[in-house]
């Protein structure tokens, strides 16, 4: 069991090792991986992360042909699938983040953003991330307008 | 009737391997005549002989864009650009005193650095090999400059090493290449690798782990006036009776190891980072200024694309004129369409679902540039630190001095923050002032007396909230190459997409320009085939 666990986190290992190399082909700052660390906390994964597309009141920007979505009063976000699946694979111009955020820091956020944003109530846990990551459904097509 | 076709040129040369051997053969020819593995350049493509009155309309009047207007021109074609800023050169730009950033949300900063002073918030250095780029910034009349890219007395800082303060990377690098020198020695002394050696092959691995390591007699490294002389002194060698040098200190392995610099040191290994890299003269726009220069006269500025259409005699895009509000349209035989990909998407146009696909499957990264100006250069006149960077794994990533103007008085613009991952998207989601503080704040570890005394003003770029891109770079995976890559490069109809998206060289100018390349003789054979 032990020795498993040492495995696994060597493949982690290796895993983090190949998204920086792969990475460097592209101009990059230099040096390893930066320490910025991430709250575990909703509302802070939003701040830290999220914000910095769909701005802090959720409704996004930019103009018709080049628009942010807005999280803000957004329905598709009735479906508690819908943001992870993006989240997991990503969406246009936006990058999948399952090598940023942990499973606990998404589950944290949508919810975050389905209850604090708009008005659905039901937690996103860890399970439904999981879940819909082992059923990998395709990305929902794109509606920017909405 | 087989006439025997003779090369007239070496790209002709190239050319008839490839179409004879592929790929390969023309690779390895290419080896052969002394110019493969740099870039896949081997010279402007010499197109000749458009049919009378073909036309080609270019969307985006970036380098990519401006290329292939610049080489289809030559090649007889008419030619119309459309542009949606208010400036050519997309991403290839530079921020000045009295220009203003704008964000998707409507927020604006003023920059007000000094006359002669610049953030280049996209490219910033070339590298040596770069040669497409190379090639015309030299045909165009772009002046270049050393890039310091590799400083060895520029600092190292990793929050949780040496209690958070800052090293000189000489001094970690020795360190490190000293201990590890120390460490393979014994090994070998040990007979550990007798397995893996010839005897004769051991001795010579002794004698580099001494020399390379600066290891004393006793094959280990510590303090010493031979070692000072690569990692610097206490005391440096003066004149005259206090002339003597005193050796310095170095690290123990522990410490060096905490410090990452393998990181640094491995980053001046990347083959697009080693020396010797430049820039443009005056700030980066200089290029696509150069290339406007060329083809001005074709680009239509403030247009904003809406909706592009083809059919079996043409391609038409529909726009709006973004200072005047008319609206209209232009035409054209066929077009390269260079649009970033966050906005191509969001533009209905009328390709096959492959080509959609491939559009939709393409994420950008976000990256965020800030540029600090300062009242002098201290990092020059405190720390004889010219050029190069300060690398630190806080979110600004590095701090990075200016290439130009060395020992020169007055305001100086320092790169202060060059952010990707986690630490762009912290930043991005601040506002410019709160930006501009935490870039103090975390710069200062370098420069704690200078940083905050010496600051007069700063400009951030966030590139997710660039209105015109909504991101700074694409983001291939291996997966994403294997579905889309080739559909998203294919002539869709009358229509081909370049940029560097369109590229293995992502994030490059140099990409662009072969997309663009790539891209313009593809179309013109198709042209010539119709």
């Amino acid at each position: 069991m032990k020795r498993m666990a040492r495995i696994s986190a060597l493949v982690g290992g290796i895993a983090v090792l190949a998204a920086t190399a792969a990475l460097r082909a592209q101009d990059a700052p230099g040096g390893g991986p930066t320490a910025v660390s991430i709250s575990d906390e909703g509302r802070e994964v939003y701040e830290q992360i999220c914000q910095a597309c769909h701005m802090a009141d959720a409704k996004g920007g930019g103009g018709a042909g080049a628009m942010i979505p807005a999280l803000a009063g957004n329905p598709r976000l009735a479906d508690k699938d819908y943001g992870t699946i993006i989240l997991l694979k990503g969406r246009g111009g936006m990058p999948w983040f399952s090598d940023i955020l942990t499973t606990e820091q998404m589950a944290a956020v949508l919810t975050y953003v389905r209850g604090h944003f708009n008005d659905y109530k039901d937690p996103v846990t860890v399970a439904d991330i999981e879940r819909v990551n082992l059923a990998s459904p395709p990305v929902p097509d794109c509606n920017c307008t909405q | 009737m087989n006439e025997p076709v003779m090369p007239q040129t070496r790209r002709d040369l190239l050319r008839m391997i490839g179409t004879a051997g592929g790929g390969m053969a023309m690779y390895q020819a290419m080896t052969v005549l002394g110019h493969a593995a740099e870039t896949q350049f081997s010279g402007p493509p010499m197109l000749s002989g458009a049919r009378k009155g073909a036309s080609v309309l270019v969307l985006g009047a970036g380098l990519a864009g401006m290329l292939a207007a610049y080489e289809l021109a030559k090649a007889g074609y008419k030619v119309t650009v459309l542009e949606y800023q208010d400036r050519p050169g997309g991403r290839n730009m530079s921020i000045r005193g009295g220009d203003k950033v704008v964000e998707v949300d409507g927020t604006v900063q003023d920059c007000t650095f000094a006359p002669g002073n610049y953030l280049n918030p996209g490219p910033w250095r070339i590298p040596h090999h770069h040669r497409t780029l190379l090639h015309y910034c030299k045909a165009f009349g772009v002046e270049l400059e050393p890039f310091i890219q590799m400083n060895h007395n520029a600092f190292v800082h990793r929050s949780k090493a040496f209690g958070g303060k800052p090293q000189r990377y000489r001094e970690l690098a020795v360190d490190f290449k000293g201990h590890v020198s120390e460490l393979m020695a014994k090994a070998l002394n040990a007979g550990s690798l007798d397995d893996k050696l010839t005897g004769e092959d051991k001795e010579k691995l002794l004698v580099a782990m001494r020399e390379w390591g600066v290891l004393d007699q006793n094959m280990a490294f510590t303090s010493s006036i031979k070692v000072s002389s690569q990692r610097g002194y206490d005391t440096p060698p003066g004149g005259g009776v206090r002339g003597e040098p005193t050796p310095s200190k170095i690290n123990g392995l522990s410490d060096v190891l905490a410090s990452n610099v393998w990181t640094q040191m491995g980053f001046f290994f990347n083959y697009v980072m080693q020396t010797t890299m430049f820039q443009p003269k005056g700030g980066m726009d200089m290029v696509g200024k150069g290339f406007f220069r060329q083809v001005g006269k074709m680009v239509r500025l403030n247009t904003k694309v809406t909706a592009i259409t083809q059919d079996d005699r043409g391609v038409t895009a529909t726009w709006e004129d973004m200072k005047t509000g008319q609206k209209g349209s232009s035409s054209a035989d066929w077009m390269i369409n260079t649009i970033p990909l966050p906005v191509l998407n969001q533009i209905p146009m009328q390709v096959g679902p492959a080509l959609q696909a491939a559009i939709k499957a393409v994420p950008y990264n976000g990256q965020l540039k800030m540029g600090l100006e300062m009242k002098r250069r201290f990092w020059e006149e405190d720390y004889s630190i010219y050029g190069g960077h300060s690398f630190t794994d806080q979110a600004i990533g590095l701090i990075s001095y200016p290439n130009n103007n060395f020992f020169k008085d007055g305001p100086a613009v320092l790169l202060g923050a060059f952010a990707n991952g986690a630490g762009a998207f912290q930043l991005t989601g601040m506002t410019p002032a709160q930006r501009i503080e935490a870039a103090l704040a975390q710069g200062a570890v370098f420069h704690p007396a200078e940083y905050r005394k010496e600051f007069l003003s700063g400009v951030s770029f966030a590139w997710s909230r660039a209105p015109w891109i909504l991101g700074c770079t694409s983001r291939w995976t291996d997966e994403s190459r294997a579905a889309h890559y080739q559909n998203l490069c294919a002539i869709d109809g009358r229509i081909v997409l370049a940029g560097e998206h369109a590229t293995y060289y992502g994030g490059w100018m140099e990409g662009s320009l072969l997309s663009a390349l790539d891209a313009v003789e593809r179309l013109h054979k198709k042209a010539l085939s119709a």
